[in-house]
């Protein structure tokens, strides 16, 4: 290392005040200036093994789109992002560096990592404020169709990957709007839509098509897209968009919405503009939300927005084990949501109405690690208690829909998670040509490791297409080590 | 792109037929499914029954009844007018098969519900009983066509302005009580007539399915605001329905959940009639 004096403190990103920000679904963080991002990157030490590299699932060449930042070639260094990531304003935006690429920032072990994020935020920022949009080679038309199947994180960059290497790239999405979660799930002061629309301009330009209001299983299914349909290879990236409920007693009163209702509500159909925007939503004065992942933040943090005054998220074990990001948890404590610790919903009570008046929560204690190496929480007897709620949010996780799996003989499903079986190596299903990545074969995971899962894909898509006639060419993938 | 109107028509004072060019849904659609649409950019999304679909046009026929401001916006739509969302079919298909004598009962708007499905049923060869109720003779609809496609037809309106006076449901008991035998009951229509329809096929022991209309919005088994209790488990009707065994539903929780929204809907409709009135008489004529 050379003799400069190390700079060990990341330069802070600027905020909203919690105290504004809560009236208004304006995105949180500002981001950064050109000043903040050159101060920032001038901290890279631009080792020579990153280690930055091997935390990102798909790869994206930090150290050099950090050199040209610190060059003022802030173009250059979104041209490097998109080789590898056609999400690049997304992703500095959700993205959870702190466990990926800053984790192995080796300035970790002296203080704190390089703001990776907030750097590809600022990139692609820069990029779309002056209205261009850098592309990347594309190779020559290959004369072969894909079909997609949902666009999503890990559709949109299988498609972009593909239609890179020159195939013919169709995504079907079944809603109005292309972006899957990225537009019903993840809320406007996160991750503003029109950053997706402009994401997804993008990868249309490349050459994909992108067809909405086209449900996969219904509208078509699998085997018409592939034996009808001209398609010689399909990947489904439909994500895990069926909303898990407790099974408790009262869970079907009026005010009690899954996460996905509510979220999709505000963020998809826009309900915090009504009566400008037609779909309405009830938010009442007292919250709870339950669970304590990202999206339980996401539905606390739009509750207060769309006008509650008292917003609890309800979680069944300590913050140690919750699985939201800090930055997440941090932000919602700023706004002034209380969290429980502890407690669980047992049952709900309504009025005559049918609406949800009162929650039973009993209070949990935690035990052995589980499987997922957490303590697991078990309830306390006789420790139930109620708590007064207008509005109730079930956030306690997403599995992938039936849908496909039941219109697509020989798609080998999880039985007990519902995912489709695949391998997380090549993106093979148990039926020939057909190909899966994302929260649809994890389950519910991030954005990231989604667009890593389609780009994976998107690479033994065009293996498979080009081996087509080796023999056992299916088998070789799908037990690929 | 959106999907262009080719015919529209009044059915009744309030009932609209739209013949939509919707390739796509054609191509798949059986009785029993449906249609989600978004009348315009910011509108809501409906589900709205397919009642006739030409896959080789590549056309589906919706018919629906105004009830708010996403209907009464897309009735003000013109032939040659293009909805810019329109995704299906959705839901399970019904289950059809030869079970004998079925009788087909519609109640006010569901009527158009049954209209595929007595085709469907004909179709495989079942004996077709149709009864089709409305409050009053000028809200029935769809008559020539069901009366053209069943064995037997009945009508039956709350006034009596026109054939049995009462309810379906009274038509029904008449048939069973005269000693008609009867294998399977179809029922679509409002809530409370779904229901009475129900506890008397119970009584019959008559197996019974109901199409039912919760409120949804994606309508692919994602927000689950279409929940309605069955047999004690909750199913979402968007993708385990629409029709369920009536004899297993939970009527009352439906009502409810049905109502959720009402005051919002009133209030945005009448928001909506208000802006149609001044754009109407500009300077308050």
């Amino acid at each position: 290392m050379s003799g400069k004096m190390l700079n060990l403190n990341r330069t802070p990103m600027p905020k909203r005040d919690p105290k504004e920000r809560i009236k208004t679904f304006d995105e949180v963080a500002l981001g950064y200036t050109e000043e903040d991002a050159l101060k920032e990157a001038s901290r890279c030490l631009q080792c020579s093994r990153p280690f930055c590299v091997e935390g990102c699932p798909v790869h994206i060449k930090i150290p050099q789109f950090i050199k040209k930042i610190t060059e003022k070639d802030y173009i250059g260094a979104v041209k490097i992002i998109k080789e590898d990531n056609p999400l690049p304003a997304v992703c500095g935006r959700v993205c959870p560096q702190e466990e990926q690429c800053e984790l192995k920032c080796v300035l970790n072990k002296k203080g704190a990592p390089i703001a990776i994020g907030r750097l590809e935020r600022f990139v692609a920022d820069y990029e779309a404020q002056l209205g261009l949009s850098e592309k990347p080679e594309i190779m020559s038309p290959k004369g072969k169709k894909v079909a997609v199947v949902g666009s999503g994180p890990a559709g949109l960059v299988c498609a972009s990957e593909l239609a890179k290497m020159g195939y013919d790239v169709t995504i079907f999405e079944s809603l109005h709007e292309a972006g899957g979660v990225l537009v019903y799930g993840i809320p406007q002061f996160r991750l503003p839509k029109e950053i997706v629309k402009r994401e997804v301009e993008y990868i249309k330009s490349l050459g994909v098509k992108v067809v909405t209001n086209f449900y996969v299983g219904r509208t078509r299914t699998i085997d018409e897209l592939m034996n009808e349909d001209g398609f010689e290879a399909v990947f489904i990236g439909t994500g895990a968009g069926l909303p898990k409920f407790m099974g408790i007693p009262g869970e079907n009163l009026l005010g009690i919405y899954s996460a996905n209702e509510f979220l999709t509500r505000i963020n998809l159909m826009r309900a915090y503009k009504f009566p400008e925007y037609d779909t309405p939503i009830k938010v009442g004065k007292v919250v709870a939300v339950i669970g304590g992942g990202n999206v339980a933040m996401d539905a606390a943090r739009s509750s207060l927005r769309a006008g509650a005054e008292k917003v609890y998220i309800i979680y069944r074990r300590t913050r140690d084990e919750m699985p939201a990001r800090a930055e997440e948890i941090e932000n919602a404590e700023e706004e002034g949501i209380e969290f429980m610790f502890l407690v669980n919903p047992v049952k709900y009570e309504g009025d005559e109405r049918g609406w949800v008046k009162t929650m039973i929560l009993q209070r949990m204690a935690l035990g052995e690690p589980d499987e997922s190496g957490r303590r697991r929480p078990y309830p306390v007897e006789g420790s139930e208690f109620p708590l007064a709620v207008d509005t109730v949010v079930v956030a306690i996780g997403q599995v992938p829909t039936p849908i496909i799996a039941n219109t697509t003989p020989g798609l080998q499903v999880h039985p007990k998670w519902g995912t489709l079986v695949a391998n997380l190596k090549t993106g093979a299903t148990t039926k020939p040509g057909v190909f899966a990545g994302g929260d649809v074969v994890t389950g519910a995971a991030t954005v990231i490791l989604a667009a890593g899962a389609g780009k994976t894909a998107a690479k033994y898509i065009d293996y498979y297409l080009n081996n087509k006639n080796k023999p056992n060419i299916w088998d070789e993938l799908f037990n690929a080590q | 792109m959106g999907f262009k109107i080719l015919e529209k028509a009044q059915l009744g004072p309030d009932s609209i037929l739209m013949r939509v060019s919707a390739p796509h849904v054609a191509k798949n659609a059986k009785p029993g499914q449906f249609i989600i649409l978004r009348p315009h950019e910011k509108g809501e999304r409906i589900p709205l029954t397919i009642a006739r679909t030409d896959k080789e046009k590549g056309e589906v026929t919706i018919i629906f009844q105004v009830v708010g401001k996403s209907t009464k916006y897309l009735s003000l739509l013109k032939e040659g007018d293009e909805i810019p969302d329109f995704v299906g079919p959705l839901g399970r298909p019904t289950e059809i098969e030869n079970f004998g004598t079925v009788a087909c009962l519609g109640g006010g708007f569901g009527t158009a519900v049954l209209y595929p499905l007595v085709r469907a049923l004909r179709e495989a060869g079942n004996y077709v009983i149709v009864i089709n109720g409305a409050r009053s003779a000028n809200l029935l609809i769809l008559e020539n066509e069901l009366k053209e496609l069943s064995h037997e037809y009945y009508v039956t309106t709350d006034d009596g302005t026109k054939g049995l006076k009462g309810f379906v449901t009274d038509m029904l008991r008449k048939l069973l009580e005269d000693g008609k035998h009867i294998d399977r009951v179809f029922a679509v229509g409002p809530v409370p007539m779904m229901k009475s329809v129900a506890d008397l096929t119970k009584n019959w022991n008559i197996k019974t399915i109901v199409s039912l209309n919760p409120i949804m919005v994606d309508g692919t088994g994602m927000c689950g605001v279409c929940r309605v209790n069955v047999g004690g488990e909750t199913k979402f009707a968007c993708v385990d329905g629409p029709e369920f065994d009536a004899h297993l539903v939970d009527f009352d929780l439906l009502m409810k959940r049905l109502a959720m929204y009402k005051d919002l809907e009133k209030y945005s409709y009448e928001l909506f009639l208000k802006e149609l009135e001044d754009k109407e008489c500009p300077g308050k004529c």
